[in-house]
């Protein structure tokens, strides 16, 4: 790996993650002022012009409170948890396609932390290794409360990554691929994944609600029953860290959604643009502008699935555990094993018909 | 000594180190997060051996899965440090006999293994990807790989079987 490559591949890593960090936060906001509305009252609104600086009041508010830790209390456990929750939310992004290639004094560079033949896999490894946090942090609280929030978080994930995971396996034979970027690139031209697979989809959304212990499936942090869930005996920064590690998760899920579902990069028209950036601004300037325009709509995109995330918790009311465990193994898995024969059965009897009929 | 070298001893020194500390940690959650590195550790030396699949596959299932099962039921068992004393010298003594035996048959067994030589010109870097991986299991092992999936259906019956409540029968 040269030089040039080496600078844009660093500056890609950086900004991506300067970019999650600054999405997670706004999202903070954004919930707010999405609540507000949907509550039909104002949300922040001191701040800042319409309270865009309160996110940064909050992280103040934070840094600045007592870092208390309970006596009893496993003291580098304690701390451990909400450093595994950023460490596993971080982490995901390496391996997601932000954009096709960068064309620079000759080398052509994907918009991409890791192009790696695994990248699903990862993200998924890293998806199962998120609830760590959960449970070292609520273990370690010596707290009732936090211990059963971690166990509910520990068996919620554990459930809900089967369905994921089967939902998944129906993506990759279509794609027969299990690279991230190959997934995206075969997506090009409205060949969206979302077409073919409805049913998945619909299952993979409703299992990334519950990976990320979001509204209707935030049963570890169930107020009404459980004080704060794993959390409870949290105060100061380290509560941030958990609270933000939710919202990173939540934006990288919604960029792993409309990466496998939504085309990542891709629109529609997209060739034609492409063709008058090129015409107009020559080989290089006009591919690097092209690729900037998909990385925004791929950001849009993500954002849409951020806001739906926010939308469905001002909306849907809280899950009773055991319909979240019925909704998981009795409903979703099924219908997963069914979305993954139908899928075979397309991809085996159907497609070859399609391609001689369309030939 | 190359990269590659001196990041093979790195990462063994850290397998053997959490592995030890595994055995030695006095608190089971302090062991199991240790053998949740270990995997992570052994996860690394796929990677150096080019087998990104294996490696992918040993997070997702051991540390993402198993693991969290394990951390799961110690969290529910009520470990205090009094409690410590109840090992008997006669459990010692038979986990010592125990652990030394597995030693000892792992070490001839190690002794007995002829590791083939290799050839740089002829070797396959591309081996362990999930391509030839898939192409070997489907291709050459189809017959044990099928018989593996039905053993593990009849496991999940079983599991379905044990955890299915009996009519009339209530526990809460």
């Amino acid at each position: 790996m040269d030089l040039v490559e080496f600078l844009v591949k660093t500056v890609t890593i950086v900004a991506v993650f300067g970019l999650t960090l600054v999405i997670a936060m706004y999202s903070t906001w954004a919930e707010r002022k999405v609540a507000g509305f949907i509550q039909d009252r104002s949300g922040p609104n001191r701040a800042g012009w319409g309270g865009l600086l309160q996110p940064l009041a909050d992280a103040g508010k934070m840094f600045f409170k007592e870092d208390f830790i309970p006596a009893l209390a496993n003291k580098w456990l304690f701390i451990a948890g909400p450093s595994l929750a950023m460490l596993t939310a971080l982490l995901a992004s390496a391996v997601i396609p932000f954009g096709s290639t960068f064309r620079i004094a000759g080398h052509e560079v994907a918009l991409q932390g890791v192009e790696s033949n695994i990248g699903i896999l990862y993200v998924f490894g890293v998806v199962a290794l998120g609830v760590y946090g959960i449970m070292v942090g609520g273990w370690a609280s010596n707290n009732k409360f936090s211990l059963l929030g971690a166990i509910r978080a520990a068996s919620q994930n554990i459930s809900y990554e089967v369905a994921m995971g089967l939902s998944l396996i129906a993506i990759l034979m279509m794609s027969s691929s299990l690279s991230l970027g190959e997934i995206v690139a075969q997506q090009h031209g409205m060949n969206w994944n979302i077409f073919y697979q409805p049913l998945g989809f619909i299952i993979f959304i409703t299992c990334s609600f519950a990976e990320c212990n979001r509204v209707p499936f935030d049963l570890p942090e169930c107020e009404t029953e459980l004080v704060g869930g794993y959390h409870t005996e949290y105060g100061s920064m380290k509560l941030g860290f958990y609270l933000f590690a939710e919202y990173i998760n939540m934006f990288i899920s919604s960029a792993i959604i409309s990466v496998l579902y939504f085309g990542g990069y891709n629109y529609p028209g997209m060739d034609f643009v492409y063709e008058q950036l090129v015409k107009s601004f020559g080989p290089e300037v006009g591919h690097n502008i092209a690729t900037l325009i998909g990385t925004a709509v791929f950001f849009g995109k993500a954002l849409f699935f951020v806001f739906f995330y926010m939308w469905v918790r001002w909306t849907i009311p809280r899950f009773r555990y055991d319909q979240l465990m019925n909704l998981g193994w009795k409903k979703l898995i099924p219908l997963a094993i069914f979305n993954i024969i139908i899928t075979g059965a397309a991809v085996l009897f159907l497609k070859p018909v399609i391609t001689a009929w369309l030939n | 000594m190359n990269s590659a070298v001196s990041f093979f001893y790195f990462l063994s020194f850290l397998t053997i180190l959490s592995a030890v500390m595994v055995v030695v940690s006095r608190n089971p959650i302090h062991s199991v997060l240790y053998l949740i590195l270990t995997f992570f550790t052994l996860s690394g030396h796929y990677i150096l051996l080019n087998a990104q699949f294996l490696a992918a596959v040993n997070i997702i299932v051991y540390a993402g899965a198993i693991m969290v099962l394990f951390l799961f039921v110690i969290m529910f068992l009520n470990m205090k440090q009094d409690q410590e004393e109840a090992k008997t010298n006669l459990t010692k003594i038979a986990a010592t006999i125990v652990g030394g035996t597995v030693f000892v048959i792992l070490f001839g067994a190690y002794r007995k293994t002829a590791i083939e030589p290799f050839n740089p010109q002829t070797y396959d870097s591309q081996i362990g990807m999930i391509e030839s991986l898939g192409h070997m299991l489907f291709r050459d092992y189809l017959l044990p790989f099928e018989l593996a999936s039905i053993l593990l259906l009849v496991a999940m019956v079983g599991a379905v079987l044990l955890g299915k409540r009996e009519i009339g029968e209530r526990h809460f």
